[in-house]
């Protein structure tokens, strides 16, 4: 009797030790969900979603607090893919949230330009080349669309330019959308 | 004889090729313009060097190589640069693209064009030189040939000459190989010679008897150890692993290249260019292109590159009621979004099409799962699985049942009883999900930045109290009278740190300024 409670004690002993170091040693940095959230956000770093960039609206929803519909540039997509993710419904964009526009990149007049910084400091991604009282110019293959410059520009001269398809980044369209007559 | 192996599936659509081969290769006159593409080949578009106005000579480089895999571009023929600009193309988008337009001056004025000897030559040097003479792949991908010849340590065992031009109608290589066969020759030595390879192997189909015997006169000339294989003709036979498959009997690994198992392939149209190339000194100026279909008079043309399609299918005499040109063959061409497209490296074939050669497709009926798509899939995929997966958008089941194994060869929709554009299908699958791996890449390139960017303005944030903190300590240590030297912490704001503070500063007053 008694040495069959010291053996169990023991292995109990054991086993917690071994658990222990387990969740000492393999212990998860941060939060995995938030990351796994953060993968499926298109990293525009708008704000639309009314959170002050991509992963503070990641953190929200892994914490229970933001609804999986507030992301207009991931689309209709990527509420799906969230809802996947979570093991929740599928749930169509809100009447507050903006609808999805068609992916664009600022354009700077340069012309009007004064050379201001605002917009290369409202920038979330370092996406605008320029200095104090130089011409500014969009590194266009870096810029997220994410409209946060234009906003602050003194002398408007930032417009957003939909992105026009080319013959690179053209995409074979689903064949039931495909049998438009020729003639 | 060599034993033959097989590969799974494959159909036997009617040839029709015999139209196009009672004549010999004609050459195409000069056309009133040419339309050069600047990207005609797989990869980065050449930079143009030419503006217009300028006055070019036969063989001179328009289009410098742009990137690792590209390919230079030539002026056809002598002539003036007209414009620079977009252009309709061939291509399943209808959308244009960078085209230089050449008026030719009809005195073909060569540019100076030495040959060089390929044996005093080592292999990046002759890799170079035909990325500059613009030799690519002409069975159809037009990749670059330079970069198949990189084999880095890779052993070479098999070279093999694709020869089998499964697809219907198309003729251009076996009349090539009819009329140009010493010539393949040459240059099916000079690429053995360039990835050191045990063996040459030639593939054709046995539905070309003229074109072998043509080819085994010729290696039996040159006394070259090569073997010609007579392969039987099951579309797609010329598929490069299909081909491999059915010569050595090895299969290419999914997802690897058949360089990765010591084989490789090239075209023989590939072949002859390398050899105009190296012996001549000539850059890939003009293409056998067959020209067939709803025409009075069907045949091979020579045609400069940039030869306007509609002007070189009048040469053939279209009937009055052709509705329709397709660029390659009746499986895997495409049609042409207009006719003013010009020929382009990859164009073999040009094919006239009627109501009565190519009727509309009876409309698509729902998939019955009757698999006889999988019993003539070439690439032993589940196309109706596959299917299902590209209709409902769940393409990350569509990579896991190797979409990208699928070589798009048409042959699961030409036996489809539904008459479901299966390929339609898996090709906007594969685009979907090209596209969707750009777009991750761009997110995390952004979140990146994002996190750098956040990283950068916490420590300037962290500098200017710093830097604050520095003055206060330095001007109480002067009230209190000492002299104390500064310490090196002092010195942390470097230069150029205050310049962009005094920078910033002034930003900031003009900002105001202007408001104001």
């Amino acid at each position: 009797m008694l040495s069959a409670l010291l053996v169990m004690s023991e292995v109990a002993i054991v086993l917690g030790a071994v658990l222990g170091f387990a969740a000492i040693k393999f212990r998860a940095e941060g939060n995995p969900l938030v990351d796994k959230i953060d993968a499926i956000l298109p990293q525009t770093q708008c704000g639309q979603c009314s959170y002050p960039g991509c992963k503070p609206y990641a953190t929200a929803i892994a914490a229970g607090e933001a609804d999986i519909n507030r992301c207009p540039p991931g689309g209709e997509e990527g509420i799906q893919k969230l809802a996947d993710l979570l093991g929740v419904d599928f749930k169509p964009f809100g009447d507050d949230t903006a609808a999805p526009k068609p992916k664009s990149v600022a354009y700077i007049d340069e012309s009007t330009c004064i050379g201001c910084t605002l917009c290369i400091q409202a920038c979330p991604v370092d996406a605008i080349a320029g200095a104090a009282k130089q011409m500014h110019t969009i590194i266009t293959a870096e810029c997220t669309g994410c409209e946060l410059c234009v906003a602050p520009c003194p002398v408007d001269c930032i417009s957003m330019v939909v992105i026009e398809e080319k013959i690179t980044s053209w995409k074979w369209k689903y064949p039931a959308y495909a049998l438009t007559p020729t003639h | 004889m060599r034993a033959l192996h097989h590969f799974h599936g494959g159909i036997h659509p009617p040839s029709n090729k015999t139209q196009s081969t009672l004549l010999g290769i004609a050459s195409a006159p000069l056309p009133s313009r040419l339309i050069v593409p600047f990207h005609q080949h797989a990869g980065e578009t050449a930079k143009p060097l030419v503006h217009a106005g300028d006055k070019v000579l036969k063989g001179q480089l328009i289009g410098m190589p742009d990137g690792f895999i590209s390919s230079a571009v030539h002026a056809p023929t002598s002539g003036t640069v007209s414009a620079i600009g977009m252009h309709p193309v061939a291509h399943p988008s209808g959308l244009p693209n960078l085209c230089a337009t050449l008026i030719p001056d009809g005195r073909e004025q060569w540019e100076q064009h030495k040959a060089a000897d390929y044996r005093t030559l080592n292999a990046s040097e002759l890799q170079q030189q035909l990325r500059m003479k613009g030799v690519v792949g002409l069975g159809g991908a037009a990749f670059p040939t330079d970069i198949k010849l990189r084999i880095g340590k890779q052993k070479i065992n098999t070279l093999i000459l694709n020869a089998a031009e499964c697809e219907p109608y198309i003729t251009c290589d076996d009349m090539l190989m009819r009329e140009r066969a010493s010539e393949i020759i040459k240059g099916a030595e000079m690429l053995r010679y360039m990835v050191d390879a045990a063996e040459v192997l030639i593939g054709i189909e046995d539905n070309k008897p003229e074109a072998i015997a043509a080819i085994q006169q010729a290696v039996k000339d040159s006394r070259m150890p090569f073997e010609v294989v007579a392969i039987p003709t099951i579309y797609p036979g010329g598929g490069a692993k299909q081909l491999i498959r059915v010569l050595t009997g090895l299969e290419v690994p999914s997802g690897t290249l058949p360089l990765d198992i010591g084989v490789q392939c090239f075209n023989v149209a590939t072949a002859y260019s390398v050899y105009r190339a190296l012996a001549h000194g000539e850059p890939l100026l003009s293409r056998i292109v067959t020209v067939t279909g709803n025409v009075r008079k069907a045949r091979n043309y020579e045609a400069l590159i940039g030869t306007p399609i509609d002007e070189l299918v009048a040469l053939s005499e279209t009937l009055p009621d052709s509705n329709g040109y397709i660029m390659g063959g009746p499986m895997m061409g495409l049609p042409l979004p207009e006719v003013r497209v010009p020929v382009v490296k990859a164009t073999n074939c040009v094919i006239v099409a009627s109501e009565k050669l190519f009727p509309a497709p009876p409309p698509a009926m729902p998939c019955i799962r009757c698999t006889r798509c999988v019993e003539v899939c070439p690439a032993e995929l589940q196309p109706q699985d596959l299917y299902w997966f590209a209709r409902s958008r769940e393409f990350g089941k569509a990579q896991a049942y190797s979409l990208f194994d699928c070589i798009e060869c048409g042959a699961c929709s030409y036996v489809c009883p539904s008459h479901i554009p299966l390929v339609q299908y898996f090709r906007f699958a594969k685009s979907e999900i090209h596209a969707r791996e750009k777009e991750k890449q761009a997110a995390d390139s952004a979140r990146e930045r994002h996190e750098f960017h956040m990283y950068r303005i916490e420590r300037e944030k962290r500098e200017k109290a710093e830097k604050l903190a520095a003055k206060e300590r330095a001007s109480q240590a002067a009230k209190s009278g000492g002299t104390e030297p500064q310490s090196a912490q002092q010195h942390v704001p470097s230069d150029i740190e205050t310049r962009r503070e005094h920078i910033r500063e002034i930003a900031q007053s003009h900002v105001e300024h202007t408001k104001e």
